[in-house]
């Protein structure tokens, strides 16, 4: 299991600072939150790790490589997968093939392999689907497997990103705002939810929540962004009490 | 092994088609089965359309380009010296070219493998590119081979063309292409790849955050889609035995983009079917080009008046029925059974064979 890493990491838009001098690590297993007010920069920061923004400044390392600018997909094959904020789920394709798109990475055997359904193909296609069953039924959207994806409601759609990304078979997840949209009750099963995936899947986890209850409840670690600078980092207990956060919270009076 | 019962009738349907054409091609008249093969070619060129627009989500209108030069590859090939030599009286043929000459469906693929390597060259730069751009990029490429096929005097006659080209192109040649161009759609949209396309087109940067190569899935769907559109090209030259680079404007592009839509974007079934009821239809209606007689006052011939039809057909159909024909639906037998055509099966539940 490899680690993440980043390295003075700056992304500015034009005079717009983004993300100024990050450095952050997450461990193997580890679950760590990134959390700050809206427009920190928290997005970007996993826009830059994925691939999506290559830094203005600083290398992002993954493991003992240095990922820093390469394409989306390579970085997705090295193991580190996402969600996104506004879900992206495929529109036009249903529940199964939207888990099935994140199989392909693994079954990729060439655009005529696929079509004549060559004996490997075929093979690695039926392997694929079982385990994008397996995933579905993780998650209780088994019975949805043919429905269109967009038919989901809105919690079913979250869950259905978080194992599409799964289904890319990543050592490292980053959620993006999972728990988005969902009542308490939802959050609270999310929380088990995400433990549960990083024992069963060996994963290391970085969560951006604004939802505090659900960040402080599962974080090992959290680093608190404001501005695109790193304002406290440390265990939850600590970052509870550090007063730039409650000021950048709160405000001062 | 135990066939499924869609199977059985899939296979009918395939002899049921297959006896018919072999039937037409003796009884029908030379003005019948050239519509008929007609249609099979625009069944080509359709899909070929479809797999860029429709399931790549790539918006490309240089689509008369890659026909161009897949009609050109393949006539240089197939046509005889001789006829090389009457075809070539302003400057004579360049000396490689002069004494090839290939049997059919070598030159055929030939004209298809350049078709879809100058899909590559022009997609590599081009395909960066999305939307309205990407669409104004490939109609400016299409032209741009079209002025080269015009200015290269030596090697394709520039705008004399080529004429006498041998009937290749026979009712078995264009039906069996067509048909391995539907199972070819068929087969790949529904394998692993054809997920990956789909997802391209649905949502680009998801697709690349699920490790799907974006940009070699897209370069691939471009070759392959070029590759169909040089065979097709490469069948109209044949049946029609003359081409000169102004068959291939925009204007080609346009008919089959409206082959596309009406059809349904993203659906082989809707391609095919409006394949065949366009093709049909633009010489059906042939006669609004002539002097027309209606009742109250005549007209002279006003030629165009048939493409004035189909833009308000096209129309219509963007108004009234967004997604066209079939929406991205595709034929099953089921569905026949749904609509009480057919006894229920208890399991339908495969599409086409």
């Amino acid at each position: 299991m490899a680690s993440l890493r980043t390295e003075h990491v700056t992304m500015r838009f034009g005079g717009l600072t983004a993300v100024a001098d990050l450095n952050l690590e997450i461990g193997p297993g580890e679950i760590v939150g990134l959390i700050g007010p809206n427009g920190a920069g928290k997005t970007t920061v996993f826009n830059v790790i994925t691939g999506m923004n290559a830094p203005t400044e600083g290398r992002v390392f993954y493991g003992d490589g240095d990922i820093t600018g390469r394409g989306r997909h390579e970085i997705t094959q090295r193991g580190v997968a996402r969600t996104f904020q506004n879900i992206r789920l495929f529109r036009e394709l249903t529940v199964l093939e939207n888990v099935l798109v994140g199989c392909h990475l693994q079954m990729d055997t060439g655009m005529f392999a696929a079509t004549l359904h060559l004996p490997g193909y075929r093979r690695k296609d039926r392997a694929a689907r079982e385990f994008a069953m397996e995933l579905l039924r993780e998650v209780q959207l088994e019975s949805h497997a043919s429905d269109p994806a967009t038919s989901l409601p809105y919690g079913k759609q979250r869950r259905l990103e978080i194992v599409r990304a799964l289904a890319t078979r990543p050592s490292t997840l980053l959620l993006d705002e999972p728990a988005a949209g969902m009542n308490p009750q939802e959050s609270v099963e999310l929380m088990h939810f995400i433990r549960r995936i990083r024992d069963q899947f060996d994963l290391s986890i970085l969560l951006i929540e604004h939802h505090m209850q659900l960040v402080m409840g599962i974080c090992q670690r959290m680093y608190v962004l404001e501005y695109g600078r790193t304002i406290a980092h440390g265990d939850p207990a600590t970052i509870q009490n550090d007063p730039k956060v409650i000021e950048a919270y709160l405000g001062v009076g | 092994m135990k066939l499924a019962r869609t199977h059985l009738l899939s296979l009918a349907a395939v002899a049921v088609l297959a006896a018919f054409l072999f039937v037409a091609d003796t009884w029908f008249d030379a003005f019948t089965i050239r519509v008929m093969n007609l249609s099979a070619i625009y069944i080509v060129l359709a899909l070929s359309l479809n797999l860029v627009n429709g399931f790549t989500g790539l918006f490309s209108l240089g689509h008369a380009g890659f026909m161009a030069v897949g009609a050109y590859t393949c006539a240089l090939l197939t046509m005889s010296p001789e006829q090389k030599e009457a075809n070539f009286f302003l400057a004579p043929i360049v000396p490689w070219l002069a004494h090839v000459t290939i049997p059919f469906v070598p030159a055929l693929i030939a004209g298809g493998l350049v078709a879809a390597l100058l899909g590559v060259l022009i997609g590599a730069p081009v395909l960066r590119l999305k939307d309205d751009y990407l669409a104004i990029a490939t109609l400016g490429f299409g032209e741009i081979i079209r002025v080269v096929l015009t200015n290269t005097q030596t090697i394709t006659n520039g705008a004399l063309g080529l004429k006498g080209l041998p009937e290749f192109a026979s009712t078995a040649a264009v039906w069996a292409c067509a048909a391995l161009a539907v199972l070819f759609m068929v087969a790949l949209t529904r394998s692993s790849y054809g997920r990956a396309m789909k997802a391209v087109r649905d949502d680009e940067i998801a697709a690349g955050a699920m490790g799907v190569n974006v940009f070699r899935v897209k370069v691939v769907s471009f070759a392959a889609s070029s590759f169909m559109a040089g065979v097709g090209g490469a069948l109209l030259g044949h049946l029609l035995t003359t081409i000169d680079p102004k068959m291939f404007t925009f204007m080609l592009t346009f008919n089959i983009l409206l082959v596309v839509v009406l059809g349904g974007i993203g659906s082989i079934t809707g391609s095919v079917v409006a394949a065949i009821v366009v093709t049909i239809f633009m010489e059906l209606l042939r006669f609004l080009d002539g002097p027309l007689n209606l009742l109250v006052f005549q007209t002279e011939g006003r030629p165009g008046l048939r493409m004035v039809v189909f833009s308000i057909l096209l129309m219509a159909v963007v108004l009234f029925r967004q997604r066209g024909l079939m929406g991205n639906r595709e034929f099953s037998w089921s569905m026949l059974s749904r609509a009480g055509l057919l006894p229920k099966s208890e399991k339908g539940k495969h599409g086409l064979a």
